[in-house]
């Protein structure tokens, strides 16, 4: 297992989309629900709590072999909003084919071919993991990372926050993060013993709703 | 109904069965203890029955438990006579609340209950879990008020799941209140709503012809899942706008 | 990467000249160049000009979501299902250059549902003079100034204005209310890219689009020979 490998999957240049994404933060702006650094670093704590856990528990049972058809199906289970539905399936699109490129990976191929038009986001990276060499609980850090990093550097463009504000949230949910990716690790354990329904299903109604209002807006700068 | 020094613990059961003749017979209708079920006058071939709780909701350390089934053809409504209160009991620890509901092949169920409300200082974990048949149908309402007015809430867990021919088509856990992980009260859930609710309607028509997503306000959407079934989700101040605002959506969804 | 491991699998994982089942993909041309060059104009006289003789698809990089594809479907340059734009949370030039996938995965939607095509067009959103395309997204690339952005902006160069395969000066009509001096321009230009080709045109007179329109035709020739 290699150290640095977590680091190539886990940059936030890794070249897999993310970037056009803001994980409902551009909506939780518009709001005025996300207002500067304090609103931020709530946002990210419950999207941490509710998306990302969900995510990290499915990105590690994918790592400890659970069928990845069965873990999609239980993401569209755990996410009500058809334009999150669609958002994460671009995202398992886009990483599906950087991953590809960068660990070539006879699963992932098989993934490709399953899903054409991608899979979850969350049961790619997982897979991108394993191909990479590296652990459930290095796909876990992974994914929970991402569901706080997403929001912390999309709202840095939108409310041109100081950087440095942002980077502290992240931070401080430090301990937060090693405690849900912990967990994840522990729920995809289960998973593989009595199956997908032992997954999380932490939700957040307003990230769902948001996504919705999100995504029949005009005119936006983010994807999702 | 039992008693231990744990809290109580009591399941009240119902079944729906077409009766032939046009019409819903309830061949099963047993209330135990503080789940109390009465029949109410049915409209056409739906029967309807409300569940009355005699006692103010569970308390820590009870185990409540509704089962309701309903049979190839039947066609059932369930309301209840007031608001759940989940309220701190002289028992330690978690209460629990369990809906269990089966509709078989071309049964129908309208599970329209009042909200519940997570009284300061409750611990309630409530569950629902329905499993339908492929032509099964359903509506489901399900709100939950955090706090009695102007009071800071207690924790309460819900997690609902629908499952059609087997497969999970939603699956969805809430935590809020004192002790629920950070953020449930920030930007990303509920923002200092105090009123959150679903309702998930299963027909199997939407499988060809899936609801249109749409959003009714800053505050509640109407959702195709993946899967023939349709989901509002809503938040609101207080529980009789969300009511409204769950009203206006079955309207809209006819 | 192994090249043949991306030909084996199910969908090409990168700018491979070949598509998954074997077959020559269309030849994808960048345009890319600063707010308000005419980057969108361009392509739109571009669409006119090859879309008979051709068969073309355009992907557009928004800063706001879709105003350039609302712009070419207004325009009616090509049937809307040709034209796609991409979502770039606020930066085209990292769906461009750093991050391709979300651009990569429109190029090959297109050719699976409008192929085949001879060739696509990925408009950027404007950006700043350093924004460049990827070698992995498209195989030539066109970068778009203005003569009234100044005419020094040839001098001072940039990645855009010194590496694209083909420098368009556009507006020209303009160069004598704003100043700009064409013949100091095109000797700028010249010193910076030595023998790599310039077009000065103006979209409102003629022959307003031809000489680009030439150069795709000649670069499509390239590809497809």
């Amino acid at each position: 297992m290699s150290r640095a490998a977590l680091l190539v999957l886990a940059d936030g240049r890794f070249p897999a989309g993310g970037h056009a994404h803001s994980g409902g933060a551009e909506a939780a702006v518009k709001a005025g629900r996300v207002t500067g650094g304090a609103s931020l670093e709530s946002f990210c704590r419950g999207r941490l709590h509710t998306t990302g856990r969900v995510s990290a528990a499915l990105a590690a049972a994918a790592v400890l072999g659970v069928d990845p058809a069965e873990l999609d199906a239980a993401a569209d289970a755990r996410t009500p909003s058809p334009a999150l539905r669609v958002a994460a399936r671009k995202l398992g699109r886009q990483l599906m084919r950087a991953a590809r490129a960068t660990w070539p990976s006879e699963e992932l191929d098989a993934l490709a071919r399953e899903f054409p038009k991608g899979a979850h986001q969350p049961v790619v990276l997982g897979l991108a993991a394993r191909a990479a060499g590296l652990g459930a609980l290095d796909a876990a850090y992974c994914a929970a990372y991402e569901s706080v990093s997403g929001p912390a550097s999309a709202t840095v463009r939108l409310l041109s926050l100081d950087p440095f504000d942002a980077t502290g949230a992240l931070a401080r949910l430090a301990p937060e993060l090693d405690r849900v990716a912990d967990q994840a690790v522990e729920a995809a354990r289960m998973v593989v013993d009595e199956g997908v329904d032992a997954l999380p299903a932490a939700s957040a109604p307003l990230l769902e709703i948001s996504a919705e209002v999100h995504a029949a807006w005009p005119v936006r700068l983010f994807a999702s | 109904m039992t008693a231990a020094g744990t809290g109580v613990r009591a399941t009240a059961r119902m079944l729906a069965r077409d009766d032939g003749r046009g019409g819903t017979s309830l061949p099963v209708l047993e209330g135990d203890g503080p789940l109390a079920l009465r029949r109410t006058r049915g409209s056409g071939s739906e029967a309807h029955v409300m569940l009355v709780g005699a006692m103010s909701g569970p308390l820590g350390g009870d185990h409540f438990t509704v089962e309701a089934g309903v049979e190839t053809g039947a066609r059932l409504r369930v309301g209840s006579a007031a608001a759940t209160i989940a309220l701190p009991g002289q028992a330690k620890g978690e209460s629990r609340y369990d809906v269990r509901l089966t509709v078989a092949d071309g049964g129908e169920l309208r599970w329209l209950p009042e909200q519940l409300i997570s009284a300061h200082g409750s611990d309630l974990y409530v569950t629902t879990r329905a499993d339908l048949g492929a032509t099964a149908r359903l509506v489901l309402r399900e709100e939950q008020v955090l706090g009695r007015a102007g009071e800071e809430p207690g924790r309460l867990g819900s997690r609902l799941v629908v499952r059609i021919a087997g497969r999970t088509v939603l699956d969805q856990e809430l935590s809020c209140g004192p002790g629920a992980p950070g953020g449930w009260d920030g930007p990303a859930v509920l923002a200092g709503h105090r009123a959150v609710g679903q309702v998930v309607i299963v027909r199997p028509e939407f499988a060809d012809q899936p609801v249109t997503a749409r959003v009714l306000g800053e505050g509640a959407a109407i959702m195709p899942l993946a899967g023939p079934t349709a989901l509002v989700t809503a938040v609101a101040p207080n529980a009789l706008k969300l009511r409204r605002i769950l009203d206006e959506a079955l309207t809209t969804l006819g | 990467m192994h090249l043949d491991h991306s030909l084996d699998g199910p969908a090409a994982v990168s700018a491979d000249a070949h598509r998954p089942d074997g077959s020559h993909r269309a030849l994808r041309i960048g345009l890319g160049g600063p707010v308000g060059s005419g980057k969108t104009a361009t392509v739109a006289a571009l669409c006119r000009a090859l879309r008979d003789e051709l068969s073309l698809a355009v992907v557009t990089n928004d800063i706001y979501t879709r105003e350039d594809a609302e712009f070419l479907l207004r325009e009616a340059v090509l049937p809307p299902e040709r034209i796609t734009a991409v979502e770039t949370g606020a930066c085209p030039h990292t769906a461009i250059r750093d991050d391709i996938s979300a651009n990569l995965e429109a190029v090959e939607d297109l050719e699976d549902e409008v192929g085949p095509l001879d060739l696509i067009l990925v408009e950027s959103g404007g950006d700043n003079l350093t924004a460049t395309f990827s070698r992995g997204l498209v195989d030539a690339q066109i970068f778009v100034i203005d003569v009234a952005g100044g005419d020094d902006i040839p001098r001072k160069g940039g990645p855009g204005v010194t590496t694209a395969d083909l420098l368009v000066v556009n507006k020209t009509d303009l160069a004598p209310y704003v100043g700009s001096d064409l013949a100091r321009m095109a000797a700028d230009a010249k010193a910076q890219r030595a023998q790599l080709p310039v077009v000065f045109q103006s979209l409102r007179t003629e022959p307003g689009v031809r000489d680009v329109a030439s150069w795709v035709r000649a670069q499509l020739a390239a590809w497809t020979a």
